[in-house]
């Protein structure tokens, strides 16, 4: 399949896997931002080509897993209103929130809805006009251009029972975040092709500077990652700390001026919580002024019920690189797919559900065949 | 857990939700462990008997020495009429393949209309008309049936239920005179393998042994494309159509080839990668796959890259697995592309001893994975 295919070819991956191996001396720790890049590394084996002396490390790069609890409970609790058509991306139905997911919602009647694009929820709220029609807008950079459009053809429309429930996070404050930890493991990163196609990638200069830290914008299938992968290695082994962009195909420098246009008419940045992380600040979009009547956040009342946190999720831990997901008591015991204790086991782009899926708890299982039985 | 290094830096938190596992979500009928857990719990405990425990498509019954095949199957789909069939054509060829798995010839079909007031009669009188048509293809009498109607918006415009009864023939039975006799199902105890077969023998999953063969009877993903594409209104230059057919001819043509066939499976719902788990834990073996020898169309596999789906997951209603000696493999294969139905099959891999209960894919850049039963709906990806 073309633009497919010729990503995924095994010789050009050995040959690629190769080049690391002959450039690689001494042992680096690589963080891949984007869920996504997570999912093409578990789910092609990828790991297995490299030499041991590269760790990837899976960042916090997955939307699903960084909305925060309190903002999952509010969704719920809209989508359970009769009310409402709550719309959303699929792989955020099975969230837990403290008590329920919105799958559970939809199970006890509430008219919750997947959608592939905000516009089509604007479409619902459109042919619904009884209806309040609220879309889950969550993402990175990535999903901003679609969801501030949403919003902007909403309000030239004259649209009313239309709102965004927005948990809106960026890139390079995650990034600055974990690299002014001081126990910060990462010495390089492949950062997310997707949110420079729309960004570009002048952000980056500064932290790679600031940080000594080389970044490489690095693409979605095998041998992107391994090319991302050879280009940080390079780089750290000639000791450079500089912005690459290895998704040349898809990602120019300065991105994609009228989507950043669009985002900027409607969004600004704020300060954002991130599931396992905290606030971080600046971190994040909500809408500006003249569009606040689109914000769900306001539209509808809070609930009231504080949202429980438990300390058996490490998913902090995982998001920052610092553990890795089988490392994880709970994984595959008492947190699984089917009864995700965080946000990480729910989503495929999330570490935890990535390795869950792919058969890293065989490690797992492995390591505890060797443990007494508690 | 979180250790007190990290976060003094950076605040963590996390959630410990109670898992509503008080009401049936969609992913109980999803297929996967949801599916499973369901069966296991609820359903195997309050029916258990011997022919239940054969864990396969359809009970082979022994009834005064004839040897019988018996399965039922609903039909829920939304749209009723999709690329390359509807409900109803869908309705026949689900349960004949599901005989057809347990290497039986079907023979009669029962059906059962749940339909919801305001259906058009001319939808109806579609979705009857394939049924027949589908029914005299594959050589079934439909010999019974059933109507109901519901409440406007009690039903989504109709289901249908149909059970169906074959013959699983002596003439054809690789069992005689062939080396199977020799077998014996590993995990059941006597009194089930007497339910089973006299010989011993019996097409399932306590069949499958280390160094068989795997072979699937075509490319993967069709059906569930084509429904996918007509719920989210995705349109392509070359429409897909569903793969659904009746694969029967396919299956008789390996058994009176002499095909030593240990086990069969078709790939519907929760596709080959559930299909093969099933079979892995119910067979206590490991098999492997290697993601090239895989056939997935192009503009299948495009709707995949673009909604973030694994064909591998995706239902079929044309194709099935079928596991056969490795001796034999290239033979059956053979056989297998001589009828039109199968003509795309392809060896996609191996049965091994460990680690048992699990499928194992080599991917296409050489590293390997565990493809792992899914744990409910496959959902759309953000990004």
């Amino acid at each position: 399949m073309k633009f497919v295919s010729e990503y995924r070819d095994p010789k050009a991956a050995g040959q690629l896997a190769q080049a690391i191996r002959r450039k690689v001396t001494r042992s680096w720790t690589i963080m891949e931002i984007c869920g996504g890049q997570t999912h093409t590394i578990v789910k092609s084996g990828l790991e297995e080509l490299l030499p041991k002396e590269v760790t990837l490390v899976h960042g916090p790069g997955c939307p699903v897993c960084v909305t925060p609890i309190e903002l999952i409970d509010k969704a719920v609790a809209i989508a359970e209103r009769p009310d409402v058509m709550f719309c959303s991306f699929g792989d955020m139905l099975r969230v837990p929130g403290s008590s329920r997911s919105l799958f559970d919602a939809k199970a006890g009647g509430g008219d919750v809805r997947i959608v592939y694009s905000p516009l089509d929820a604007l479409k619902l709220a459109k042919a619904n006009p009884a209806k309040q029609v609220v879309f889950f807008a969550v993402g990175f950079e990535t999903t901003a251009p679609a969801n501030a459009m949403s919003v902007w053809q909403a309000d030239h429309d004259g649209v009313r029972n239309f709102s965004l429930l927005i948990s809106h996070v960026l890139v390079p404050p995650a990034m600055e975040a974990l690299l002014s930890s001081e126990n910060c493991l990462v010495q390089g990163f492949l950062a997310a092709g997707h949110v420079c196609t729309i960004m570009g990638y002048e952000e980056y200069f500064p932290i790679a500077e600031r940080y000594k830290v080389p970044i490489v914008v690095t693409g979605f299938e095998p041998l992107d990652i391994l090319e991302g992968v050879l280009m940080i290695v390079d780089q750290l082994e000639s000791r450079r700390h500089e912005v690459e962009n290895q998704y040349s195909r898809a990602v120019r420098r300065e991105g994609n001026r009228p989507a950043q246009q669009r985002i900027a008419e409607v969004f600004e940045i704020a300060p954002r919580q991130w599931r396992g992380l905290g606030e971080i600040p600046a971190s994040g979009f909500r809408l500006r002024e003249r569009f606040r009547k689109y914000d769900a956040d306001l539209r509808f009342p809070a609930s009231g019920e504080p949202a429980e946190e438990s300390p058996d999720c490490i998913s902090g831990l995982i998001l920052q690189g610092l553990k890795k997901p089988h490392e994880c008591a709970a994984f595959g015991v008492k947190c699984t797919p089917e009864n995700p204790l965080g946000a990480p086991m729910v989503s495929s782009e999330g570490a935890c559900a990535a390795y869950y899926h792919y058969g890293r708890r065989q490690e797992r299982e492995n390591t505890r065949a060797e443990l007494p039985v508690a | 857990m979180a250790d007190g290094k990290s976060a003094k830096i950076l605040e963590l938190n996390c959630p410990l939700p109670k898992v509503a596992d008080d009401r049936i979500v969609l992913a109980h009928g999803g297929g996967g462990r949801l599916t499973h857990q369901l069966i296991e719990k609820i359903f195997i405990p309050a029916f258990s008997n011997a022919e239940l425990e054969q864990r396969h498509d359809g009970a082979v019954l022994s009834i005064n020495g004839s040897r019988l095949a018996f399965t039922t199957d609903s039909f829920v789909v939304r749209p009723l009429i999709f690329p390359g069939g509807n409900i109803g054509d869908l309705a026949v060829h689900g349960t004949v393949n599901d005989l057809a798995m347990c290497g039986a010839r079907p023979l009669f079909l029962s059906a059962g209309f749940i339909l919801e007031e305001g259906l058009s009669m001319e939808t109806l009188r579609t979705v009857v008309n394939s049924m027949c048509d589908a029914a005299g293809e594959a050589g079934v009498k439909l010999v019974t049936g059933d109507t109901k109607v519901v409440d406007k918006g009690k039903g989504d415009g109709m289901f249908i239920n149909t059970s169906g009864i074959g013959v699983i023939e002596s003439r054809i039975d690789p069992a005689n005179g062939l080396e199977r006799r020799q077998l014996q199902p590993r995990r059941l105890d006597a009194e089930q393998a007497g339910a089973l077969d006299p010989a011993g023998t019996a097409i399932g999953p306590a069949s499958v042994r280390p160094g068989d063969a795997v072979l699937v009877s075509g490319d993967l993903g069709r059906h569930g494309v084509a429904i996918l594409s007509v719920r989210e209104g995705l349109e392509f230059e070359s429409p897909i159509l569903s793969d659904s057919a009746n694969v029967w001819p396919a299956v008789e043509a390996l058994l009176q080839a002499g095909i030593e066939v240990h086990c069969l499976r078709d790939l519907t719902r929760g596709g080959l990668a559930t299909t093969l788990n099933e079979i892995a834990g119910d067979g206590d073996v490991c098999i492997t796959l290697d993601e090239q020898l895989i056939a997935v169309d192009d503009t299948v596999q495009g709707v995949c890259e673009i909604l973030g789906l694994d064909p591998l997951y995706v239902a079929n209603e044309g194709r099935f697995a079928a596991f056969v000696p490795e001796v034999q493999a290239e033979r059956a294969l053979k056989v297998l592309r001589s009828v039109p139905v199968s003509s795309g099959a392809a060896y996609v891999g191996k049965v091994e001893e460990r680690p048992k209960g699990t499928v194992v894919l080599r991917s296409r850049i050489g590293g390997n994975r565990v493809v792992d039963m899914l744990s409910g709906e496959q959902l759309p990806r953000i990004c």
